[in-house]
C-alpha cells in the first residue's frame, strides 16, 4: 500500500444516499479471480446506458468530474455486501477518499486496507460539499482534517488506521508479528 | 472471574482476545471457524502465495461453493458445463486452492454442499460461543446459535487464513427486546423487516445486536437464523441470540457437533453464555410482535418497508426517495396490494431452510402458480433439498407449476444465471432489494415465504392470510 499523508483534489459529487455495494459494483462482475481492472465496472448500472455507452447525466461522466480523487456521496455510503471489489473498483477508477455522513462498517474496514480514506463529516460540512461539486479539497491524515474553501472539519480516524495509511503499513505484517501471542493463546485454549 | 455483569457479546469477545485493544491498536481476535467460498477467496489465496504463507489452521477452515454456482440440475449433476465461463473458473480455482492449502471443501457435486450460511449450522460447525467469519456479509446468520459471527472483506480473509486472527475494534452493543406472540401468517421474516423499518438501514452501524425476549425464545432455529441473517441490513456488525434448550436440541447429533463427554462439557460452557442480569447495552429498543402484520418492501433498500395492507409513503421534496420509487415504478400513496408480480423466488440464506419451504408449500398445496408468473424454489442446501423431498414438498412445488432447483444463492444476487428481467417485479424471500440486485433493472419486493407463495398463487401482491 502506498503511504498517504495528504490528499488534494477537486471533488466529484454523487448526491445519492444509502449507496450500497451492489451499486458500486454489481454482482455480475464478481466472477473475477483478481483485484485489478475493476474501475471500468464502477457504478456500471448508473454509469452506462443499456447499449454500454456512458450516460451523460451521471455525475462521474460529466467532464468536470474527470481526474477527481475525492468522491462526495449522500448519507450512509457503502452499505450491503462485504465485497472488497467495491473499494478495489473505486481505487482502480482513481478515487483516494470517500466523504459521507456515515460509512458502513465492512466497507470502511475494506477501504482502509486499500488506501481509500473513509471520511465522515458533520451534516453542515457535508451539505456544503454536496452543493459545491468540483471544490478544491484537501485531506490531511496527520490531523484527520478535511479543508475546503469555506472551512474545515475533523473526521474520526483511529490512531492505528492513521498509522497504517501514513506509513503504507499493511495489517497482515502486524498480525504476523504477533506470532508469539497467537501461539500462547492457542496453547491456553487447547488448539493444536 | 469478573463479577461485572456482561452481555453475551462481551463474553464471547473477551474469550477470544489474543491481545485486548488499546488506545493505539485494535484487539487481536482469535477466529474459531473460517468459512470460505469461491467469490471472495481467490485474491486472498493469491496473497498467501505471493508472501509464501500457509493456512495456519486448516482444520478451522471450511470451504463451499454457492454464489456463482448454477442451480440447474443439468449443470450441477448432468455433465453440462457451467454456463458462465468466469463462474466455472472461480469454481475450479477454489478447488485448486483448497487442495493446495489443505482446506476441506464441499465441491459442486457434494451431497452436503449448500449456501455457506445454511451448511455451517446444519453440519454443526457453528456452535455457541464461537467466533465465526466469512467473506460474506450475511455471516451474521450464525449469531442465531450464540456465536459472534460477522462478514469480512477479502484482505481479512487472507489475514484469517494466514494467522487465524483479525484486528478488530470492539463494537458497541444494541439490545432489541421483542415481546408478544407473532400473529398467524406473520413470521420471523416479517419481524426482522419490521425491525429494519424501525431502526433504518444504518441504525445498527458500529453495533452488535442481541435479539432478546419471549418472542425470540419462542422462535425455532430456522426463524432465529432468518432474524440474525438480516442484521447487516440494519447496518449492524453482527446479530446474536443467546443459546438455550432450542439451540442445544438443534445441535445435538449434528455431524460436527461435539459428542459424548465433549458434548456435556460444551453444554456447561454454553449455558454460561447468556447475558447476565443487569448487564448494560449501549442502545436498547422494545418491539411488540403481537401487533405486526406481514411486511413487504416497496423501495430499493430493506428499510423501505410497509405492512402489506399499507400504502407507499409520501415524502415530497426528497429526490432520493423519488428516484427510488421511479426505479420501482411506484407512486407515493399507492397501495402495494394487488400490484402485478412477474417472478416469485423462495430461497437464499435468509429463507432457504426447511421450515421456510414448508411454509411456502403450505399455501401452494392444491393450488397453482398464476399463469405468466415464474416461481423458483431453491433449497438452501442439498440436505434441505433431500429433507424437503422426503416430505414431498418438491411435488407440491412442481405440481403447482414452480421450478425446483439444486441449492445455491440463485436469484438472491445476479451472478449465477438466475436473473429477473429488466422492469419485472419479483417477490423474493431474500435479503436485498437494491437496484439491480436480482438483475439489471429488476424490481425486488422482499417478503416472507408465506407472502411469496400467496403472491405466486394470485400473480399479485397478496396478504397470505387471505389464503390461509
Amino acid at each position: 500500500m502506498e503511504p498517504i499523508r495528504t490528499l488534494r483534489s477537486r471533488t466529484a459529487v454523487l448526491p445519492v444516499s444509502d449507496v450500497d455495494t451492489d451499486q458500486i459494483i454489481p454482482a455480475r462482475f464478481l466472477t473475477t479471480t483478481t483485484r485489478e481492472g475493476l474501475g471500468q465496472h464502477l457504478f456500471a448500472d448508473w454509469r452506462y446506458g443499456p447499449d454500454g455507452t456512458p450516460r451523460p447525466d451521471f455525475a462521474l461522466n460529466r467532464p468536470a468530474a474527470e481526474g477527481c480523487a475525492i468522491l462526495v456521496a449522500g448519507n450512509n455510503f457503502g452499505c450491503g455486501s462485504s465485497r472488497e471489489h467495491a473499494p478495489w473498483a473505486l481505487t482502480d477508477y482513481g478515487f483516494r477518499a470517500v466523504v459521507s455522513t456515515q460509512i458502513a462498517d465492512i466497507f470502511r474496514s475494506n477501504s482502509l486496507k486499500n488506501g481509500l480514506v473513509p471520511v465522515i463529516v458533520d451534516p453542515a460540512t457535508h451539505r456544503w460539499l454536496l452543493e459545491h461539486p468540483g471544490a478544491e479539497v484537501s485531506i490531511d491524515l496527520e490531523t484527520a482534517t478535511l479543508r475546503h474553501p469555506a472551512g474545515e472539519a475533523h473526521f474520526p480516524l483511529e490512531p492505528f488506521a492513521r498509522y497504517c495509511l501514513i506509513n503504507g503499513v499493511d495489517e497482515l505484517g502486524f498480525l504476523l508479528g504477533r506470532e508469539a501471542e497467537i501461539t500462547a493463546y492457542e496453547a491456553r485454549v487447547g488448539i493444536r | 472471574m469478573s463479577t461485572i455483569a456482561q452481555t453475551l457479546f462481551e463474553k464471547v469477545w473477551r474469550a477470544h482476545e489474543v491481545t485486548p485493544e488499546t488506545a493505539d491498536t485494535p484487539a487481536v481476535l482469535y477466529i474459531d471457524l473460517h468459512l470460505i467460498h469461491e467469490v471472495t477467496s481467490p485474491q486472498a489465496f493469491t496473497v498467501l502465495r505471493q508472501r509464501a504463507l500457509k493456512v495456519r489452521r486448516p482444520q478451522l477452515t471450511f470451504a463451499t461453493m454457492d454464489h456463482s454456482t448454477p442451480t440447474r440440475t443439468e449443470q450441477v449433476f448432468g455433465g453440462a458445463p457451467i454456463a458462465i465461463e468466469a463462474a466455472a473458473r472461480q469454481v475450479r480455482e477454489l478447488e485448486v486452492n483448497c487442495a493446495a492449502f489443505g482446506v476441506e471443501l464441499l465441491d459442486l457435486r457434494n451431497d452436503r454442499r449448500g449456501i455457506v450460511h445454511i451448511i455451517g449450522p446444519e453440519l454443526g460447525l457453528t456452535q455457541p460461543g464461537k467466533t465465526v467469519v466469512c467473506g460474506d456479509s450475511h455471516t451474521s446468520t450464525h449469531g442465531a446459535l450464540g456465536a459472534l459471527a460477522f462478514g469480512i472483506g477479502t484482505t481479512e480473509v487472507g489475514h484469517v487464513l494466514a494467522t487465524q486472527c483479525l484486528l478488530q475494534r470492539k463494537p458497541r452493543t444494541f439490545a432489541i427486546n421483542v415481546k408478544g406472540q407473532l400473529p398467524a401468517g406473520v413470521s420471523a421474516k416479517d419481524l426482522i423487516l419490521a425491525i429494519i423499518g424501525r431502526i433504518g438501514v444504518s441504525g445498527g452501524t458500529g453495533h452488535v445486536i442481541e435479539y432478546r425476549g419471549e418472542t425470540i425464545r419462542a422462535l425455532d432455529m430456522d426463524g432465529r437464523m432468518t432474524v440474525c441473517n438480516m442484521s447487516i441490513e440494519a447496518g449492524a456488525r453482527a446479530g446474536m441470540i443467546a443459546p438455550d434448550e432450542t439451540t442445544f436440541a438443534y445441535l445435538s447429533g449434528r455431524p460436527r457437533a461435539p459428542r459424548g463427554e465433549d458434548w456435556e462439557r460444551a453444554l456447561e460452557r454454553w449455558r454460561a453464555l447468556p447475558t447476565d442480569p443487569g448487564a448494560r447495552f449501549d442502545q436498547e429498543i422494545d418491539i411488540d410482535a403481537s401487533t405486526l402484520e406481514p411486511m413487504v418492501t416497496y423501495g430499493t433498500n430493506p428499510g423501505m418497508v410497509i405492512p402489506i395492507g399499507g400504502a407507499i409513503p409520501e415524502r415530497p421534496g426528497d429526490p432520493v426517495f423519488e428516484k427510488s420509487l421511479a426505479y420501482m415504478g411506484f407512486s407515493p400513496g399507492q397501495p402495494i396490494k394487488e400490484h402485478p408480480v412477474n417472478v416469485v423466488f423462495v430461497g437464499s440464506c435468509t429463507n432457504g431452510r426447511l421450515s421456510d419451504l414448508r411454509l411456502a408449500a403450505s399455501l401452494l398445496r392444491g393450488r397453482k402458480v398464476a399463469s405468466g408468473v415464474q416461481m423458483l424454489v431453491v433449497p438452501g442446501s442439498q440436505q434441505v433439498k433431500r429433507e424437503a423431498e422426503a416430505e414431498g414438498l418438491d411435488r407440491v412445488f412442481l405440481e403447482a407449476g414452480a421450478e425446483w432447483r439444486e441449492s445455491g444463492c440463485s436469484m438472491c444476487l445476479g451472478m449465477n444465471g438466475d436473473l429477473v428481467a429488466k422492469g419485472h417485479y419479483a417477490v423474493s424471500t431474500s435479503n436485498r432489494n437494491f437496484e439491480g440486485r436480482q438483475g439489471v433493472g429488476a424490481r425486488t419486493l422482499l417478503a416472507s415465504p408465506l407472502t411469496a407463495a400467496a403472491c405466486a398463487v394470485r400473480g399479485r401482491v397478496t396478504d397470505p392470510r387471505e389464503l390461509m
